[in-house]
């Protein structure tokens, strides 16, 4: 093992989080990539299949991610204020709405499933090509989007646990804050993804 | 190394405000899917997106405290991908 | 900044909390990652040349020589997801990039140790994954190293691990990359500003970006076929209204930057030898800097070249002919600035100047067919035919593999602190280049006669170049197997090298051989140009 003094640089740190986001943001670019191709090419389809979707369902859980990132930015501004009561307070609120979205999102793809909507299913595949193409895009854009809320509630009870013991403090925050860039980041995803898969009927 | 530039806190009061600014957005690019805009609704939802991502970025991720070089390479990052989708189109738009 | 350090233990020697092949593989100094690297790529590389040598023995006559059909399509995919994902894309800058970033930029080592160690950890479990495809299931995956789709989710034979392990590669690709940025960005000695980082460092950095900005895309790609074989999404599948065409659009948006994750390092590599054995410094330092980043970037829009024949728009094939031929002029700009530094230098002929040199000789073939490639009319005859094969093998092994070599024989005696023989070391190149000629120089010439490539067949004209190609396999083989011993052997009973042995202007040359565990005592206060050659001191 090495015996480099643990040299601290948040700056560099925090740049290192930013480029990992970038990554992602790649990542699901090449998601975008192929919706953009398809819908291109079926426009009709993604209308009609659009429509299959429940707007009211996808509002609120838009509305849900946009409150969570204000919480998680503000408990950064708590711990930087020194409040560490504040601070779990923002953390936990985001951690339940993310719980929320998440249930939100159960209730949505049980229904699909519930009709047999599944991919690979007979009756999805039964459906025009247009609409397949749409259906496979929205379980795996918004399934992967699902997994990164999963990894964002986990990292953020990890930051949560942190706080309480005092190991992220007024003078060391920057994982939190690298934590919250994590958080905004799958708010972004969302509010594409929203527009794109609940709003084209 | 300088752990100097992260001092700067942001009010509660501006993310409040940011927040209903995007909570309100959303609403509009509800709203509007209801009105048949025809093409132009994609076009109207991509850039009413692309405020509200843009607000997270630079109110939420602190893109606005932060140095010159992370912004540069938002940016960058951002022309790339739009450049490599409109690259990706000279194939599918002209077939 | 002398060589005070000799007194202390240096990298190879230190002992730690762990014993054994533990203190290596637990470490996270990013020398002795370098080295863990080098071993692992070195391991994978022997087995890759095997299996490029069995396809060179199978195609030394027309008709089954020594492997089925099946086998033949087995065997050149393994080649190719070893060579291209094991070797060749993380092979200088893990290697040679983690050994000397650090130490040429003033470090005591990368920004970020431990997810430097995580990256190689990754790196081997890749490795393991895809390896596996050819033990478990239905047998060795046979779609060539594209994976191109329908077939890739069609095909009964083992694909998944084989996507999979390119996937996690990916991963640890990016880790490095993400790590080197930072360092690069956070790292450098007092007064090392951004125009006196040598050139080296400028091209691991330009490398990094494509690496973080290419492989995510690559990374989707390979899951989508995942889903397709698995859950039938239909992403590619035309029976679904899928576009396989899409697939390799999205294939080659990463794979066609991923070139040039491979040959930038290698263009640095040769920035840093020229100027040591020329004895002069680097001419147009900033054109190759600013040239590095164009590469990088325009390298980012050329993808479509390799897709001519898979019906494109017209105007896509426009595009995209037109962007390949912008990227031709920054690496032409290099190969003029190489061989402007040599003019008039005072030239020292050493093994690593003339793997540098011959990289300089292969590379410019290499890149001159790819102009070829590029063309759109040419495209179409010479399209998936012996023709592209011995071209990318110019640019891929000839690039890379050279230069890779070239750096291998240049850093030995920093790594090691031993001299390896230089008169073995020589034969060794010699007996390579002859063989490397004469094995792929037909091919351009079997690929204009029309030879498709991935048959382990061919009718009975193309057999007498044939021979001759499958002849200069063996006698390259012969040239690595020189070599390789040569270094295994130096790096034990070699003479004790000296910090300074070719009289090197960069940093990594003020330190011991090999270096401290710290690389430097203090870090040093960088005042002068990187290749300044006043006060360079040999020995």
């Amino acid at each position: 093992m090495s015996t480099v003094a643990v040299h601290r640089d948040d700056v560099g740190s925090k740049i290192g989080m930013w480029l990992f986001i970038f990554t992602e943001l790649l990542l699901f670019g090449g998601l975008f990539i192929v919706y953009a191709v398809y819908r291109y090419k079926n426009p009709v389809a993604f209308h009609l299949a659009g429509e299959e979707l429940d707007v009211t369902v996808g509002t609120l859980n838009t509305v849900i991610l946009l409150i969570s990132s204000a919480t998680v930015a503000m408990s950064i501004s708590a711990v930087q204020y020194g409040n560490k009561r504040a601070t779990l307070s923002y953390l936990l609120i985001t951690i339940l709405l993310a719980l929320f979205f998440m249930i939100n999102k159960y209730f949505e793809w049980s229904g699909k499933f519930g009709h047999g909507m599944y991919p690979g299913s007979e009756k999805l595949t039964e459906l025009g090509q247009g609409e397949v193409l749409f259906f496979g895009l929205y379980f795996a854009m918004t399934g992967l989007h699902a997994l990164h809320i999963i990894i964002g509630v986990t990292i953020l009870l990890i930051m949560l646990v942190r706080i309480m013991n005092n190991k992220i403090n007024k003078t060391y925050f920057v994982q939190l804050e690298n934590s919250g860039l994590y958080w905004h980041l799958v708010d972004i995803i969302w509010i594409f993804l929203f527009p794109l898969f609940y709003l084209i009927s | 190394m300088d752990n100097k530039d992260n001092t700067h806190i942001v009010k509660y009061r501006t993310y409040l405000f940011v927040l209903i600014t995007l909570i309100v957005f959303t609403f509009i690019s509800v709203a509007i899917t209801g009105i048949q805009l025809g093409k132009l609704a994609v076009v109207g939802a991509l850039v009413l997106a692309s405020f509200k991502s843009s607000l997270v970025l630079w109110y939420f991720m602190h893109l606005k405290y932060e140095n010159q070089f992370l912004r540069l390479m938002v940016g960058l990052v951002l022309f790339v991908f739009i450049a490599v989708l409109i690259v990706t189109f000279f194939d599918y738009s002209f077939q | 900044m002398s060589n005070s350090h000799n007194q202390e233990s240096s990298y190879l020697d230190y002992k730690g909390r762990f014993k054994g092949i533990f203190a290596w593989i637990f470490s996270t100094d990013h020398k002795r990652i370098a080295l863990l690297y080098l071993y692992s790529i070195a391991t994978f590389f022997i087995v890759g040349a095997l299996l490029g040598l069995a396809m060179k023995l199978e195609l030394i006559a027309p008709g089954k020589t020594i492997m089925e059909a099946k086998t033949y399509n087995g065997v050149f995919t393994l080649h190719g997801i070893t060579m291209i994902f094991l070797i060749v894309i993380p092979g200088l800058p893990a290697v040679f990039g983690n050994f000397l970033l650090p130490i040429m930029i003033g470090a005591k080592d990368v920004s970020f140790p431990r997810l430097n160690l995580l990256s190689w950890w990754v790196y081997i479990f890749g490795a393991a994954v895809a390896i596996s495809s050819q033990f478990l299931g239905n047998g060795p995956p046979d779609t060539g190293w594209t994976f191109y789709a329908p077939y890739s989710f069609r095909t009964t034979t083992n694909m998944l691990p084989a996507v999979l392990g390119a996937f996690i590669l990916g991963f640890s690709s990016i880790l490095t990359g993400l790590n080197f940025i930072v360092t690069i960005h956070r790292m450098r000695a007092p007064g090392m500003s951004w125009l006196k980082m040598p050139l080296f460092p400028w091209a691991l950095y330009g490398t990094a970006w494509i690496q973080l900005l290419a492989t995510p895309i690559v990374g989707i790609t390979l899951l989508m076929i995942v889903a397709e074989r698995t859950l039938h999404i239909g992403f590619f599948d035309p029976t679904l209204g899928g576009d396989p065409v899409l697939y390799q659009h999205l294939f080659w948006i990463y794979s066609h930057p991923a070139v040039y994750i491979m040959i930038l390092p290698a263009m640095g590599v040769i920035s840093e030898i020229l100027p040591t054995f020329a004895r002069k410094p680097i001419f147009g330092y900033k054109a190759i800097v600013v040239s590095t980043l164009l590469i990088a970037f325009i390298g980012y829009f050329v993808w479509g070249h390799h897709m001519f024949t898979a019906g494109m728009s017209g105007t896509a094939q426009f595009a995209f002919s037109f962007l390949t031929f912008l990227v031709a002029i920054p690496s032409a700009i290099k190969v003029f600035n190489w061989i402007a530094t040599l003019y008039k230098g005072s030239i020292q002929l050493k093994t690593p100047f003339y793997w540098a040199v011959s990289f300089l000789f292969v590379f410019m073939i290499g890149g001159l067919s790819g102009l070829v490639l590029g063309s759109l009319a040419t495209n179409v005859h010479v399209h998936d035919t012996a023709f592209v094969v011995a071209h990318f093998h110019f640019i891929v092994f000839g690039g890379v593999g050279y230069a890779f070599f070239a750096a291998l024989h240049y850093w030995f005696p920093k790594i090691y602190g031993k001299m390896y023989d230089e008169g073995w070391a020589n034969t060794g190149w010699v007996i390579f280049f002859m063989g490397f000629l004469i094995l792929y120089l037909p091919m351009f010439v079997l690929g204009i006669m029309g030879m498709p490539r991935r048959y382990f067949d061919y009718v009975d004209e193309f057999s007498r170049l044939n021979i001759v190609s499958s002849l200069g396999a063996i006698l390259m083989i012969f040239g690595l197997i020189v070599i390789i011993l040569n270094l295994v052997r130096s790096a034990r009973y070699g003479k004790t090298a000296m910090a300074n042995p070719w009289g090197g202007p960069t940093l990594e040359w003020q330190i011991s051989s090999p270096p401290a565990l710290e690389n430097f005592n203090e870090i040093p206060v960088v005042s002068k140009d990187p290749y300044d050659f006043s006060n360079v001191k040999l020995g």
